[in-house]
Parts: structure tokens; sequence; C-alpha cells
């Protein structure tokens, strides 16, 4: 089906009543989620989870996309306010949006952010919708072999190109594929890993980990360094923005957006590195009369480029999720989760075994980012109120979530002992700057990946050189060494340049 | 020894035994009777493999020197709140140890309370009020709404009638 029609039917779905009315709780709830400190939209999708029992699939999906979206638009607000990015990926509109803040200027700063996001999210969505297709036609000429080199290249990307360091990105990537190995091996039906526990036969349940992961682990680490005192939010005012503005503003938001699209779309994911090139860029690109502000008293350029990419990198992350069933970051990780709760598997077939789906959901997203962009704005001083929900309420609330997420899940009191287990590594982790978003990744590809490994050695036979005599499947593999040695090679060859 | 390369040590060493650990539940896996390429004992002693090489590299690095103290989080960090951390993890505790007994709301209340105490809140009646209304509110949410049990007990009893 080609672009037009797929989003023509997709709209005609997508407006109906009820879809409207899941793409509006997901937009609020992702907004609300988004300003709250703490919380971010994988601890929410997966807290959501539950839902797939008893929604269909397109109504759980656009909540789900409402969601995400929604918390890169409220993830905004927190950096601004607060001046304590909520998530990764607003850490860059922090260091203008809050100096814009502090002189009084935060109304503008959270518009420009606001129309950027809606600009960028957009952009990356009509991306999604023409780049897709494409994407699909190429991969469906791919074998096991070819997707568990493409698997292969993502761990890789995920682990060991972004972040500190690449021992320990790899060493959460691996804790992750050790946690999706537990339960029962679908193809034998061995118990693996399971310690003779027969509640973990059935393997350990994602919403567990992210649960463990993204709200025990958070919480703890936060007690460990607590220190008592008010954050103080810094008022909004006036979120009129004037002419100068917004032609300041315009260019950033269409730069910011094609940067950030390409970067969520290439398997190395991540927001922080578009969000980071789009901030210098700016600086760069500013007009002479405006450069002093950078730094200083806040730039609305490096509020509006960063949020633009950080957007529109978001909206790219969809591509490889639903054309491939690749997921970089946690978030998608926990999307394709809940495929599979629907016995949905993401990849090249989903544009045709479930097109209806797909472009509903294309269409959602677009609905979504004109949602947002009304709530955002008129509703700014409630999402600001949010934000002087007391610390200790709100901890103690997100805890006492977590457990009903994860108790619901069996009613077993095992899980309870794996949440709080995982929560106090997940704490350790964060201390010794272990990212943690490999670890989901890791657990939910990598029982994919050991499927798609055992399907192309059983075609070959056993014969291991499929993945290097196969020109595709070499020529991926060779792309990720290339991302896991050639920073190195290239830090060592700048080393000795300099020496 | 620098204070944070023995803690990098520490957590090294961690990698290195969850490695070895994993390494010994392979072995134990079931010899398969079905005929198969790769066999499900095939990636479990990948994984293990490369636990234990990966727990190494840490244990070299933190020897090296650790990597600790060039993080800017933990140069800046506030020592340890152990008030804070011993009443989150009690929080922890006392949800495991009532909730199958008292169910749900007894022990989200109790948890609740303990949390927000740790994290400096010091009206605790009110506290155990909001934390009553919010858990039982969860609960009819998550039970009756969205048939997704979370664990009945006394109060559940008292408020819904029937239990579960």
């Amino acid at each position: 089906m080609d672009t037009l029609a797929g989003l023509a039917m997709g709209f005609g779905h997508a407006l109906t009543l009820t879809n409207l009315g899941w793409a509006l709780l997901g937009c609020f709830l992702g907004t609300a989620i988004g300003v709250l400190p703490g919380i971010g939209p994988a601890l929410t999708i997966a807290l959501l989870l539950p839902i797939t029992f008893s929604v269909p699939a397109t109504g759980a999906f656009i909540l789900f996309c409402g969601v995400f979206y929604g918390a890169m638009y409220g993830g905004s607000t927190t950096s601004i306010l607060l001046n304590t990015p909520g998530e990764s990926g607003s850490i860059i509109t922090s260091l203008e949006g809050s100096k814009m803040a502090k002189n009084g200027r935060a109304g503008p700063a959270l518009a420009t952010a606001a129309i950027g996001s809606f600009v960028a999210g957009t952009v990356g969505t009509i991306g999604i919708a023409f780049l897709g297709p494409i994407v699909v036609e190429l991969a469906l000429k791919l074998g096991p072999a070819e997707y568990f080199c493409l698997m292969v290249l993502c761990f890789v990307t995920v682990s060991a190109v972004l972040g500190g360091s690449a021992l320990r990105g790899l060493t959460s990537l691996f804790f992750g594929l050790l946690l999706g190995l537990v339960g029962i091996d679908l193809q034998t039906g061995q118990p693996r890993l399971t310690f003779g526990i027969p509640e973990l036969l059935d393997g350990v349940n994602v919403v567990l980990v992210a649960v463990a992961l993204f709200a025990v682990g958070e919480t703890l680490y936060l007690a460990w360094r607590y220190v008592e005192g008010k954050q103080q939010v810094l008022p909004v005012g006036s979120i009129m923005m004037s002419k100068s503005d917004w032609k300041r503003s315009f260019w950033p938001w269409v730069r910011g957006a094609g940067i950030g699209f390409p970067f969520g779309v290439m398997p190395a994911g991540g927001t922080e590195m578009p969000t980071m090139l789009s901030y210098y860029m700016e600086r760069k690109l500013v007009k002479p009369e405006h450069a002093k502000e950078f730094g200083t008293t806040g730039a609305i350029e490096g509020v509006a480029g960063p949020e633009a990419a950080n957007n529109a990198a978001a909206a790219g992350i969809l591509v490889p999720m639903l054309t491939l069933g690749l997921p970089t970051s946690a978030t998608a990780a926990i999307m394709l989760s809940a495929f599979q709760s629907y016995g949905i598997q993401p990849g090249p077939m989903l544009f045709t075994s479930q097109a209806e789906l797909v472009w509903t959901l294309i269409a959602s997203l677009f609905i979504a980012n004109v949602m947002l962009v009304v709530l955002n704005l008129p509703l700014v001083g409630l999402w600001a109120r949010i934000l002087k929900i007391p610390q200790p309420q709100l901890y103690a609330g997100i805890l006492v979530f977590a457990t009903i997420g994860t108790y619901g899940i069996s009613n077993s009191v095992v899980d309870l002992v794996l949440l709080y287990g995982i929560g106090i590594i997940a704490m350790f982790m964060r201390r010794f700057d272990f990212p943690v978003a490999p670890v989901v990744i890791g657990m939910i590809l990598g029982p994919m990946a050991e499927q798609a490994l055992r399907q192309a050695m059983t075609i070959s036979q056993g014969d291991w050189s499929v993945f290097v005599t196969r020109p595709i499947s070499l020529a991926i593999l060779l792309v990720a060494v290339a991302a896991l040695v050639g920073p190195r090679l290239y830090g060592a060859w700048v080393r000795r340049m300099a020496a | 020894m620098r204070d944070t390369q023995r803690s990098d040590l520490g957590a090294a060493v961690f990698v290195l035994a969850l490695g070895l650990l994993s390494a010994w539940q392979a072995t134990v896996i079931p010899t398969t009777p079905l005929y198969a390429q790769v066999g499900p004992k095939a990636i479990p002693y990948l994984i293990a493999a490369a636990l234990v090489v990966l727990g190494i590299g840490l244990v070299a690095a933190a020897l090296r020197g650790g990597w600790s103290h060039d993080l800017e989080e933990v140069q800046a960090a506030p020592p340890t709140n152990w008030r804070a951390l011993t009443l989150l993890l009690a929080g922890l505790l006392a949800n495991l140890s009532l909730i199958v007994p008292f169910g749900f709301t007894v022990a989200a209340t109790v948890q609740f309370t303990l949390a927000a105490a740790a994290f400096g809140s010091v009206a605790h009646a009110r506290n155990v009020a909001i934390a009553f209304v919010v858990s039982l509110g969860a609960y009819a949410l998550f039970v009756k709404a969205l048939g997704v049990n979370i664990g009945a007990g006394v109060i559940e009893a008292l408020v819904f009638g029937d239990p579960g």
C-alpha cells in the first residue's frame, strides 16, 4: 500500500471518537509524566501494559504513542522550569532554557520548545509515513542470517557507541541478555537459568525489569543521595513569543528536525547526540547580535533547535521499531513487548499483515502532535503546578504504583523479590555509571536474536560461515565492528597526532 | 587505594561473579533429546563467557585506578543518606511481608508512609491518609476497571465485599 492511501485509511480509523479519546488520554498522561521528574515514558508504558488484556491493539498503541510523544513535550517543561532535565534528551534544553527562565523569559522558552516539538514531531511523522514503506521493501529481502546481524549491530550501537564506556555499556547489555534467557527455551522446552525456582520457568517479566530499573532503582538512588531542601519552580509568565522570537526560532526548528530524524532512524538511537549537535550548530549559526545571549541570559535558538532535534529523533526511533522490529531505545523496547503480548511480531510483515493498525498509528501520531501543542501552550500553568507535588509523596507514590504494576502480573511474591533485587542492582548501576537502557533492549531483543541465529543455522545446516558469505549480512557485521572499534582507533589516532 | 577505586573493584567483582553464576546455571541446563543445530546451551554459555570477560575487563579497569572518580555525579555527590536509604528499604521489606497476609491496601499504605518519611516528610498521619485513599483508589481502578488482580486482603474485603 502506498503512503497516501495508507494515510487516508489511517486517518479514517484514527478520527473515530474512541481512538481520539485514546490519543487525548495518552497525550495528557504523557505530558504529565514527562513533567514529573523521576518517571519517564518507558516506565509509564510498562505500567500501562496490563491494559493490553482488555483494550484492542489499535487503542492501546495510540495510547502508548501519545505517552511517548507527550513525554517529550513534558520533559522540556521540567528542564526549563526546574533546571533538572527529566530525561536525557532534554539535558541540552535545560542549558539555555533554564537561563531564559531565570531572566523572566520562561514563557517564550516553553512556547518555542512546544512549537518546535510540534514542527519536528510533524516532520518526523511525515518521515515515518514515507520512509517506513521503503525500509519495509528492503527488509523483506532479509533472511534470518541478515536479521541476526542487524540485531548484533543494534546491540553494539546501543551499548558500546553511546554512553561513557563500551565496557560498562556492554556489561549492561549482557545483563539484559542474561535476564532474557531465563525460563523455558522455546525451541527445545528445556528450563534455563531458573535456579530450580518454578516461578522463573515463565521467564522474567519485562514490566518487572522496566519498573525495577526505572522506578525502584531510581528512587533508591535518590534516597541514597537525598539532601533535604525544596526545589524552586521558576514562574512561567506570559507564553507569548515576540516577532523576533518567532524569527529566531524558525530555522533552528527546521534544522533541529533535520538533524534529529536521521539520528533516530539509524540503529544508533539515542537523543543525546542530535540534541548536542543541534545546540552547537545553533551556537555557531546565531546572528552576532544574539551570540552573547548563549550561556548568559539564555538564547532562544539554543532551546528551539535541540528541542526540535529531540522530538524528531524520538519520531525517528519508531521507524526501525515498526519496520524491522528493532527497538533502539528503552521505550521502543517496551512497546515492542506490547506488540508481542498481542501476538503481533513487529517487522517488515507488520505493514502488510497489520496495515490498518500501522497506518492508524501513524495518523494518530499526527493527531497527537496537534493535541500536544494545544494541551501544552494554554495549559502550561497546570503542568507547572504538577511540578509542585512535594517530593516525598511523589516518590512514595511512584513506589506504590511500581508495586501494583509488578504484583498485578501474577500475584507472586517471588516477582516482588525480583523487583526489589533488580532495583537494588539498578541503584548501583546508576552509581557506577552503567547505562540501563541496554538492559531493557538486550532483554527484549536477545530472545529474538537467538531465534534468528538458530533459524539461520537450521537453514544453513550448521554452517557458521553464512554470516560472512552472504554479502548483506557481512556488510552489516562490518558496520557493527566499525562502530565498536572505529571510535577507539580514531581516538588513538588523534592522540598520536597530538603527541 | 582510593575509596572510589575500592568500590569500583566491588562492582567489577560483582559482574565477574554474575558471569560465573550464569556459567554454572548454563552447565545444569538439561541436554535436549531433540535435534537442534544450536542447542539450548550454546547461547547461555556465550553470554556467561561474555560476562566473565567483561568482569575481568572491569576488574582490570578498577585496578588501574577505577572510573568513578572521573564521574561528575560522584564528585559532586552528597554523603550517603543512611536514614533515607534505611527507611526506603524498610518500606520495600514491609510491602514484601504484608502483601500476602493483609492484602494490597495495607501493604501499600505502610510502604507509602515509610517512603515518604525517607524523603523527609514528617506529616505521618496525613501520609497514611493519602496512602490509604490512593491505594484503595488504585485497587478499585485495577481490579474493578481493568480486571487485573493486585492482591485482595482485609481492607478490600471490608470495602468491596467479596475478596478478589
